[in-house]
């Protein structure tokens, strides 16, 4: 059976030449805190890593600190901010938008019910923050903006260089989620006048469990794994070597193959987009078809009077995967917040489905997709009670 | 070594066997008239189904069915039509989503309450065919459970109440029933019967 795989916002596939640099450090086993040969070598591939992130954010090595991935480089950063209420800082606020991902979303409602203020800004209908509306949230209490960079469900890129303006005119840090941004389009702290910015490796090809927190030099920065003194006391736990060279050599990948990347996610995105709209009647783009204002290789669909498990089940049978907003493919009883945040109704919701694309996707999987994908949701459809 | 691990598929084989081969669909165009038809659910939960019956001599002789929903959604509704086609009335009437998802070889946890609708669209349809015929329905109530002892609230009150609008808080049950006013006992499971029904019926 033929097998396509458009799940890449969720996890990709590791690039050859990641996999080979790993295993060409296989032997580089030593502990990088220790003081041997072994042990420098060690420290010095890693260090190796920490400037090719630098390089592809540009900013300053010394700012790049390596976790276990963006959910730990979130909750180390909101968790700077309730150290700091605790501390009795007048700057007890933070705000975040309603469409961040649950590692910044369920951290925040975790702070709430522990009696912290965490407000959530609005977006539009496309997705995108009402700068508006922050603008009008923020005070004198804000301690830190934190707004994603480019969104997993929906693709839409966020307007963080005007959301760092306004939070710093008001006093207060900010912090973007660029994990889903990584690799598809320019992302330089300079630029977006970031304090914090947090990345996965596994998004942009390169291995698991490994990401980064970028903290900008004389900004708040307090461990939030306590132990031993890597990452300058600021993140302990044994250095995961093979992991770290690997998000190096993606880092690198990323920085060298950005423009070719984005034409190519784009071409097929576009493809299929409109490959969809030609042959199934009555379909919804959920985000944005400008280029400029959504992440490359996303195309989230609604199928209106077609629940999105079942799609998502019919096109795996067939070797296609995907993912769905649909609360029955989730285990909660909410179809995805990120669209319904938007304005989407629950049914278009419900209805859902996110096709990722990457550097391991081709034309030939966009045809194969636009082969098996109608007569899926005409037979969905038919069997609906919901007509379109 | 990667070849060992074989994937699951998400539900059993019987389901997705149904999912694949959904039985008795309702075909746009056929030329079925129903002597009932039943409908529940709601989009705000994503599933919605409806059932249509032909009875004749107190026993359902076909049926046909469509649900906007999931894969477990689609297959107990079509297990549901394989199983009440043959069945009184009152057998129909008596069938239970468990003895649904046991023909199917089980369901996770977190699909029961809310996929398994086919029993309750049947019931609905069963409902309706006896009302459109001036017929008494004696099995309304006969397969009620009691909740709130005390006060002898039972599942199907709680039902009928949100399915009426009449009642979508725990305050407005006690209201109109005085469930769990006496010893009390029974507030969990009452919170949980109405939070299962505002789901269904979306109110």
């Amino acid at each position: 059976m033929r097998y396509v795989y458009l799940d890449n916002n969720g996890t990709t596939r590791m690039a050859d030449e990641v996999i080979a640099f790993m295993h060409s450090c296989d032997e580089l086993y030593g502990n990088a805190s220790s003081m041997h040969t072994l042990g420098r070598q060690a420290a010095a591939g890693i260090e190796w890593a920490r400037s090719e992130i630098a390089k592809l954010l540009s900013s300053d090595a010394d700012d790049v600190y390596f976790t276990s991935g963006a959910s730990e480089s979130n909750n180390m950063v909101l968790n700077i901010f309730r150290d700091r209420a605790d501390a009795g800082d007048s700057r007890n606020r933070i705000i975040i938008s309603t469409v961040e991902h649950p590692a910044t979303i369920e951290t925040a409602k975790y702070f709430v019910s522990k009696g912290y203020h965490v407000d959530q800004c609005p977006v539009d209908s496309i997705g995108r923050l009402r700068l508006d509306v922050l603008e009008s949230m923020m005070g004198d209490d804000v301690a830190l903006v934190s707004v994603m960079t480019g969104n997993n469900e929906s693709g839409t890129i966020q307007p963080v260089k005007e959301a760092a303006r306004i939070a710093h005119e008001h006093g207060a840090y900010f912090h973007t989620d660029a994990t889903q941004a990584i690799g598809k389009i320019p992302v330089s702290v300079e630029d977006i006048g970031a304090d914090y910015l947090s990345l996965s490796g596994h998004k942009f090809y390169g291995p698991k469990g490994v990401g980064v927190l970028y903290a900008k030099h004389g900004v708040p920065l307090y461990p939030f794994v306590h132990g031993g003194h890597q990452e300058k006391g600021m993140r302990a736990g044994t250095y995961n070597n093979q992991a770290i060279y690997g998000i190096g050599k993606a880092a690198e990948l990323a920085r060298e193959n950005l423009e070719e990347e984005h034409r190519m996610l784009w071409q097929m995105r576009e493809a299929l987009r409109r490959g969809i709209e030609t042959r199934i009647p009555d379909v919804v783009v959920n985000g944005s078809n400008d280029e400029s204002l959504c992440l490359p290789g996303t195309l989230n669909m609604s199928f209106p009077s077609a629940e999105g498990e079942s799609i998502l089940l019919y096109l795996d049978l067939e070797g296609i995967e995907v993912s769905t907003g649909s609360a029955c493919a989730t285990g909660s009883l909410e179809p995805s917040y990120v669209l319904l945040a938007a304005g989407l109704d629950v049914e278009l919701a419900h209805g859902s489905i996110r096709f990722s694309f990457g550097r391991y996707n081709t034309m030939d999987d966009v045809d194969y997709v636009l082969e098996k994908l109608p007569p899926i949701i005409e037979k969905v459809r038919s069997m609906s009670t919901r007509k379109v | 070594m990667a070849e060992s691990f074989m994937a699951q598929w998400v539900y059993t084989d019987t389901v997705k066997d149904h999912f694949i081969n959904p039985r008795n669909l309702w075909k746009e165009g056929e030329d079925f008239v129903p002597d009932g038809v039943g409908e529940v659910g709601s989009l705000a939960c994503g599933d919605q189904m409806r059932v249509g019956i032909k009875v004749s001599d107190g026993r359902i002789t076909d049926l046909r069915w469509l649900t906007y929903g999931c894969a477990s959604a689609i297959a107990s509704t079509s297990m549901m039509s394989e199983m009440a086609i043959g069945m009184t009335l009152e057998e129909a009437y008596h069938l239970t989503p468990s003895m649904i998802t046991d023909a199917l070889g089980g369901l996770p946890e977190h699909k029961f309450h809310c996929s398994v609708l086919g029993d309750k669209a049947l019931r609905a349809a069963i409902d309706d065919y006896l009302e459109k015929n001036g017929m008494d329905n004696p099995y309304k109530g006969s397969t009620a459970r009691i909740i709130c002892e005390c006060k002898g609230v039972t599942d199907h009150m709680i039902e009928e109440l949100v399915k009426s609008s009449k009642v979508s808080t725990f305050e407005e049950l006690q209201k109109e029933t005085g469930c769990a006013t006496a010893c009390g006992k029974c507030r969990e499971r009452i919170m949980e019967e109405l939070n299962e029904c505002l789901h269904i019926y979306g109110k």
